[in-house]
């Protein structure tokens, strides 16, 4: 008895110390942060530039293959109060107070587009068990393949911007979320919001020149006459307007670990419904965890041999009361 | 040699057996209906509350309360203490029942169901998913469960000379299966609460943390002896059986020092991040039932001579059971908000076909005792 028990004690104690050191907030095998791809395809969100018009909605709607949305019976046309596994993208209407100035925090209103953010280290592609969304290799974006999902919804877990959505109505459901067009980015087109945005608010391109762009942007003076890309970043066709009071901030440059859709605005992120993130990927932070407990199945080996060394000695020397 | 296991004597089906199998049965009705409708017609499921009471009760506390079988076994097999062996086999059937109905759960869950063997392709899982490790885990313990059981299945047919060959052999391997029995729910239940470390800040700080897998772990060992001293409590009392009244009061002190060390390292955990325990409103008020559950019974529990009385014993038990299962959906459901705008609460059908699935459990518990050696022969 008293050799059973010291030899289990040390055990118990080498366990108990593996397992305390793997659990430690901070570990010293953290998972590093992932880079950006560079040839990473993105699009460039300017709040300040939309005018609600909705063109994207429907564009994204037709070039998808999505159906309309009635969420209120009686409405005549298509209204969804959020995104769903039918709509893809969206602009919502920020206001307060009086409402009467565009891109104004206080008695202002400003629309604000939700649509997949394209994370650079995607919650949602770290937590699929079977990869079926994934990110494209080449151009980052984070992609579906509904022959392996096994419809088990993690993805809608662990994403922070609530992106994948499910089929609920279908006993065949899929998860639904933008894939920024990469079947007309296939054929060399590009994602069709940013085709049919009239005032470019909404801009494709590789995000390295995005980021160039949103950057030249915040470098402009308050009301100093400027030229704005329509369509794509290196389309050529400008609009020439003054430029806005910019916050002095790129959504997506680094929230969350990155994302590859970035975003400008006037009125401060967090009243347009997105979450602070930080900016360590949720991801990274969840696989530090993970793998500081499994990396290399070392410890659950470890645990096992200990475990069938104990049952042997203890079931051929029982120790009956 | 007395037989140290025996079958209850008496009728398998009485009419509380009639009226878990009519739960059963409408269980199941729903459960054909959600083949055909989808999960939208039967739950209140949602894009924000993806998950709910199949996944916080059937899988997580159903798994959590059949951790009976991992309890004991760790007790008996790594403590070297078989005066609790007679407890054994009837934790293991709970276990069994349980863990095989969080797997049927599973499958009704999961909406793309046709791709469910994809998780067992090695090619084809995803290794940075925890989902991965919680799935494989489960599966294979269901299996190491059978084949734990397989030997009380056996024994009724002794005079089989296959099921003599087969328990001779079942015999030589046991330290192996015993101890792949610990293993696997030690990495299962730890990876069920690392499933919520990357709901980041959608998970109140009250639940967050990177010891989440610590915390799923001693919890669950707290449910699983908690389990074992309210089933044979139960099942003494039930089958009119002499109560194993001194084996309980030892096991009411592995479960008080279990229990002591989780709520000792929660509340060092929330000190340390800063948690607001406080000031979340509804949550705070969910955080304190939950830890009264565990606060309460600790106290009865350490009390020698309470622990002997086996009203407070039963009690004590199923407060604590009833703490885990609060801790856990105040994890995953409670203590979850996707954002402003989002509610859940589960439909009739989908409690529905909860209640039908326990039904079945607690059928097939009834049917093992009264066919086959489970309970602890009668002695003294």
């Amino acid at each position: 008895m008293a050799i059973s028990r010291r030899s289990f004690l040390k055990l118990a104690a080498g366990a108990g110390l593996a397992a305390g050191a793997s659990l430690a907030p901070a570990p010293v095998g953290a998972r590093p942060p992932v880079p950006r791809l560079p040839e990473a395809v993105g699009i460039l969100y300017d709040a300040t530039l939309c005018i609600g018009c909705k063109a994207c909605m429907s564009a994204c709607k037709e070039f998808n293959g999505l159906p309309p949305e009635h969420t209120d019976p009686r409405a005549i046309w298509d209204d969804p109060l959020d995104l769903s596994a039918k709509t893809v993208n969206i602009v919502k209407l920020y206001t307060h107070g009086s409402g009467l100035a565009k891109d104004r925090e206080v008695d202002g209103y400003a629309y604000i587009r939700r649509f997949c953010m394209h994370c650079v280290d995607p919650a949602c592609t770290s937590a699929c068990p079977v990869g079926a969304l994934y990110k494209d290799a080449r151009t980052g974006i984070v992609k579906y393949n509904p022959d392996v999902c096994i419809g088990c919804r993690y993805c809608q877990i662990a994403c922070p911007y609530n992106i994948p959505k499910f089929q609920w109505d279908s006993p065949f459901p899929r998860i639904v979320k933008c894939q920024m067009c990469d079947h007309l980015q296939a054929r060399g087109s590009f994602p069709a919001c940013c085709r049919f945005c009239p005032t470019g608010a909404s801009l494709f391109g590789e995000v390295r020149e995005l980021l160039r762009e949103a950057r030249r942007r915040l470098a402009l003076k308050e009301g100093e006459p400027t030229w704005f890309p329509l369509r794509r970043v290196d389309s050529g066709s400008h609009t020439y307007r003054a430029a806005p009071a910019y916050l002095p901030y790129i959504y997506g440059e680094k929230d969350g670990g990155g994302t590859q859709v970035l975003m400008l605005s006037s009125v401060p992120f967090a009243k347009l419904g997105l979450p602070a993130l930080g900016e360590d990927s949720i991801a990274s932070h969840s696989e530090t965890v993970y793998h500081a407990l499994y990396k290399g199945m070392l410890l659950p080996y470890l645990v096992l041999s200990g475990l069938v060394y104990l049952v042997y000695r203890n079931t051929t020397k029982k120790d009956l009361p | 040699m007395a037989e140290e296991f025996v079958p209850v004597q008496t009728k398998v089906v009485t009419k509380p057996f009639l009226v878990l199998a009519a739960l059963a049965l409408t269980g199941l009705g729903l459960i054909a209906y959600r083949y055909v409708a989808g999960l939208g017609a039967v739950t209140n499921l949602s894009d924000g509350y993806p998950w709910g009471i199949w996944i916080a009760y059937d899988v997580l506390v159903g798994t959590a309360l059949g951790c009976g079988g991992y309890a004991m076994a760790i007790l008996v097999y790594v403590f070297n203490r078989w005066e609790y062996h007679p407890l054994v086999r009837s934790a293991v059937l709970t276990s069994v029942l349980g863990y095989t109905l969080a797997a049927v759960a599973i499958f009704i869950d999961i909406g793309r169901y046709w791709n469910g063997y994809k998780l067992f392709l090695p090619w084809q899982v995803n290794l940075s998913s925890v989902l991965v490790e919680v799935a494989l885990c489960i599966g294979a313990y269901v299996v190491v469960l059978w084949i734990e059981f397989l030997p009380t299945l056996l024994e009724k047919h002794r005079e089989h000379p296959k099921a003599a060959v087969w328990l001779r052999r079942l015999n030589h391997a046991l330290p192996v299966i015993a101890a792949v029995g610990i293993l696997l729910p030690t990495m299962h239940q730890s990876s069920l609460g690392t499933l919520m470390v990357i709901a980041g800040g959608k998970l109140s700080p009250l639940w967050q943390t990177s010891l989440l897998p610590l915390f799923f772990l001693l919890s669950a060992l707290a449910m699983g002896f908690a389990v074992t001293a309210v089933e044979s409590i139960a099942s003494s009392y039930f089958f009119r059986r002499p109560y194993e009244t001194p084996m309980l009061a030892n096991l009411a002190r592995v479960t008080a020092g279990v229990v002591a060390a989780y709520l000792v390292l929660r509340l060092a955990d929330l000190l340390y991040r800063g948690a607001p325990v406080l000031s979340s409103g509804w949550l705070s008020a969910m955080f304190f039932l939950e830890n009264l559950l565990y606060m309460v019974p600790l106290i009865f529990l350490v009390s020698p001579r309470a622990a002997r009385n086996l009203r407070v014993l039963f009690l004590a038990g199923l407060a604590l059971l009833l703490a885990g299962a609060v801790y856990r959906f105040n994890a995953f459901l409670v203590g979850f908000s996707p954002g402003p705008g989002w509610r859940y609460f589960p439909a009739m059908p989908e409690i529905a076909i909860t209640l039908g699935l326990v039904s079945l459990e607690l059928m097939a518990y009834l049917y093992f005792v009264k066919r086959y050696p489970v309970l602890p022969a009668q002695h003294g």
